[in-house]
């Protein structure tokens, strides 16, 4: 009896590790967006600057887009911009930029820098339409499908894999 | 190249550590003695190693190298010199490194010790746990990760971290935490040998004062950070990162109890032991719950499931391992001493019951959350309601049996005569909790029973002490000799329970009797708050060293008459596009003003007034518990050996035992 006192520490410790590793498969980043299936908030954003097009709400109705929020003073940017670049030539949706909080030109210069995956790139510079969409960081993406509704909200890079096993098969589903 | 060596030394840093852990592994413990040479050897270049590596990374941020992500991420070239020598513990990866760093030096000092077998073994655990943590930093944290091509400018740290109460908050903790991997060594070791004795006791005493005094001094600066920095007028927000920080100290603070019994009266032993171990686990657990961001606060700046993978890996090796060694090691203790349940022993047993009761509940208080997620998926917070109902009863328990516990003693206490000389401090006490109470209603009355026992607390100890040095009996300079000569860890315990008690008023206060009034206001116009009036006298725009700022000037005035002018701020930092705010304080012994500045509607100005009562009696109270832990740790080694080849641990005696001994 007096044995089972003794091993009870690491019993009950054994016990906690499990429920550690279990918890440890939550993601707290994957907080459900309330904008979840809700339409998309009204904005009209100017361009970046000349040479690219302005995006508005009404830009994104009629095909499945995805809204990509992004800014020059973001390293993380700098990770997913490859992946982002190889979904350029892709004509099965729309990829659109929303360049959060960028000192004038800056957005346009990094684009010039790094290339240009986007379709429409809007200049949110004071981050008004960002709290709308209840963006929490960039990068950040959202999937808005045909009827301009966000289904889908992921907070960080994509890289190569999140597009393939997270992204991409949603997107496929809303066509 | 200066981050290539900076590499290259923290990998021979790990190469030295593992060497240092499983130099002629595995064999019977106790023969670790014929490597000790090695081994302290070992201790002594891997901390070299380390400071060679972080010295580095210091160098990389001062000198703002942009080729390397940790500062890219973290610094900025605008950012002032202090913030970019400070930021390199300001972010994940610098964190971890600074806390191998510690690990190394406490390494670096038990070298120095007496050549024991106990401190091979000990210094031998302490290699293991270095290599864990340095493999953690090198395979899942590199900190001198390149990035290329080289970027412009940085990101710039965190503007909240730039301030220099929390540039000296981390090292502060982590000296805490990670010294209680010592104690966790110690216990660890003399389990193995199946020696945990006095000379046990009166070696791992004083490195578990000296970590819980940097880890109180840690926990302090943080709350005091959080006050006047975060600007929402609080000290104490129940966050799953301060928890993190306090669940160790309290393991800590009843290991420092019980290890007087060991090294006193050789009872106690497996209990704690237990807590040794409890205490550095729960350190690891904080590590894991700030570092895998399994659960979201404000602090979980490195959310990244392969290094919360990692630290679980370890955490389970540490805590899973050392917990088997006491399953199969701690039922061969026994214990010759046995003691009434009134003794200082039982009252110390008691405060031992109640710190491992409130330890639990802010454990499960802090985990509920995930726990209901991980079975449900549902998400939900536990918030100060909680703590309320289950943590601040038990400390009440605590702080009622604190003074004449201490007071009653060894082996066989009287209560009766005991409880007659603290009448007076009771009385006393009971007064001010029904005057306080009365004052600040209707604030609830338990506020002011609780400052009551922290009074009586406080009280209770001035009064012993006073017996003890015969205080107004005889002649000053015979108290003052009388004091002198009284041992070391009862100067230091009782300065530590006055602490206590001055924190407690200072919680009640600042917790529960505090005022605030929310106004827009224009220039000219008087927000008024705990007597006193503060009138608006402008608000000028300006710019810092790398931000714009808003400074409220206000007039304070009290019965109409002038008393100071009062400054508080908002700061933008473009960088980071964040706004931070600098609280105005005016810091009284009765109550701090504490003025905040919002956003301005038209002419208006949003503008939050708190009247804090006592705030500052939490920083002396903290202040003056780490000073008692540091009296007692001063103490020269005591005449140990009678008393222990006397008791001394017998690892083949099996005969039974009264259930109480050996349980405790």
């Amino acid at each position: 009896m007096k044995k089972v006192l003794f091993i009870a520490p690491l019993i009950v410790f054994l016990g906690l590790v499990a429920y550690f590793a279990l918890g440890l498969t939550r993601d707290p980043a994957a907080i459900p967006s309330v904008l979840i299936d809700k339409p998309v908030p009204t904005f009209d954003l100017p361009a970046v600057s000349n040479a690219h097009a302005s995006l508005a709400t009404t830009d994104l109705k009629g095909q499945v887009a995805l809204v990509n929020v992004f800014a020059s003073w973001c390293v993380a940017c700098h990770i997913e911009h490859p992946t982002l670049m190889r979904l350029r030539d892709r004509n099965d949706f729309l990829l659109v930029g929303i360049n959060w909080k960028d000192k004038p030109g800056a957005g346009a210069a990094w684009l010039a820098r790094h290339g240009d995956p986007y379709a429409r790139t809007g200049d949110d510079a004071d981050g008004r339409i960002a709290i709308e969409f209840g963006v929490t960081g960039a990068p950040e993406t959202f999937i808005v499908d045909r009827e301009g509704r966000i289904r889908y909200r992921y907070a960080g890079a994509i890289t190569d894999a999140i597009w393939e096993n997270e992204i991409e098969p949603i997107v496929k589903r809303l066509q | 190249m200066i981050a290539e060596f900076g590499l290259f030394l923290l990998i021979a840093g790990f190469l030295v550590a593992c060497f240092q852990g499983f130099v002629g592994f595995p064999r019977r413990p106790t023969m670790t003695q014929a490597h000790a040479p090695e081994i302290i050897r070992s201790a002594r270049v891997q901390f070299a190693l380390i400071v060679g590596a972080f010295v580095c990374l210091t160098v990389l941020h001062a000198t703002s190298d942009f080729s390397v992500v940790n500062v890219v991420e973290n610094s900025h070239s605008a950012k002032p010199f202090v913030y970019k020598v400070t930021g390199v513990w300001g972010n994940h990866e610098g964190s971890m490194l600074l806390w191998t760093l510690i690990l190394g030096a406490y390494g670096f000092a038990l070298s120095f010790g007496d050549k024991t077998v106990l401190q091979s073994l000990t210094l031998r655990i302490q290699g293991m746990i270095a290599a864990a943590f340095l493999a953690f930093v090198l395979f899942t944290s590199n900190p001198f990760e390149r990035v290329l091509p080289a970027t412009a400018d940085g990101r710039g740290l965190n503007p909240l971290l730039q301030d220099p109460g929390l540039a000296i908050h981390p090292p502060f903790l982590y000296l805490g935490y990670v010294g209680l991997s010592i104690t966790f060594a110690f216990a660890v070791a003399g389990l193995l040998q199946g020696r945990i004795d006095g000379a046990w006791a009166s070696r791992v005493r004083p490195w578990t004062l000296a970590a819980w005094v940097f880890l109180t001094i840690g926990i302090a600066l943080g709350s005091w950070w959080a006050y006047y920095e975060l600007g929402w007028g609080g000290f104490w927000a129940w966050d799953p990162v301060e928890n993190a920080s306090f669940m160790p100290w309290l393991a800590a603070t009843a290991f420092l109890h019980s290890v007087r019994v060991v090294e006193k009266r050789d009872a106690l032993k497996v209990w704690t032991v237990l807590l040794a171990i409890l205490a550095f686990s729960l350190s690891l657990v904080g590590t894991f719950l700030v570092r895998s961001g399994i659960i979201t606060s404000v602090h979980a700046f490195a959310v990244d499931p392969t290094r919360g993978v990692f630290i679980l890996l370890i955490l389970a090796a540490a805590i899973g391992g050392s917990l088997a060694v006491f399953a199969v090691q701690a039922p061969k203790l026994s214990s010759s001493a046995r003691f009434d349940p009134i003794s200082r022993e039982g009252a110390i047993l008691m405060n031992n019951v109640f710190l491992s009761t409130a330890c639990a509940t802010v454990f499960i208080g802090t985990f509920y959350s995930l726990f209901v997620d991980v079975l449900s998926g549902e998400r939900l917070s536990v918030g100060a309601p909680y703590y309320n109902a289950t943590f601040l009863p038990l400390m009440a328990l605590m702080l009622l049996i604190m003074a004449p516990g201490a007071a009653l003693g060894w082996k066989r206490g009287n209560l009766k005569p005991t409880l007659r000389r603290l009448l007076p401090a009771f009385a006393f006490s009971l007064v001010i909790a029904v005057i306080a109470a009365a004052i600040y209603w209707p604030k609830p009355v338990a506020a002011g029973l609780g400052a009551g026992l922290g009074i009586w607390a406080g009280a209770a100890a001035i009064a012993e002490l006073a017996r003890r040095t015969k205080l107004f009996s005889v002649s000053s300079n015979i108290s003052w000799r009388r004091f002198v000569q009284l041992p070391r860890p009862f100067i230091g315990m009782t300065l530590a329970h006055i602490g206590v008690a001055i924190l407690v008023i200072g919680c009640m206060g600042a917790g529960v009797w505090r005022n605030d009034v929310v106004a827009l206001i224009e220039p000219g116009d008087v927000v008024s708050v705990g007597g006193y009036d503060a009138i608006l006298t402008g608000v000028s725009r300006g710019q810092g060293p790398n931000y714009i700022y808003d400074r409220a000037a206000f007039e304070i005035q009290k019965n109409n008459t002038p008393k100071r002018t009062l400054t508080t701020e908002r700061r933008f930092y473009p960088v980071r596009q964040m706004t931070t705010t600098e609280a105005g304080i005016w810091t009284m012994p009765a109550g701090d003003l504490y003025l905040t500045l919002g956003e301005s509607v038209g002419d208006a100005w949003g503008v939050r007034a708190w009247y804090n009562p006592f705030a500052l009696w939490l920083w002396i109270g903290s202040a003056l518990i780490a000073i008692g832990g540091g009296v007692a740790a001063l103490r020269p080694r005591t005449r140990h050996t009678k008393n222990t080849t006397r008791t001394s641990t017998s690892i083949k005696q099996t005969e039974p035992r009264p259930i109480e001994t050996s349980l405790a």
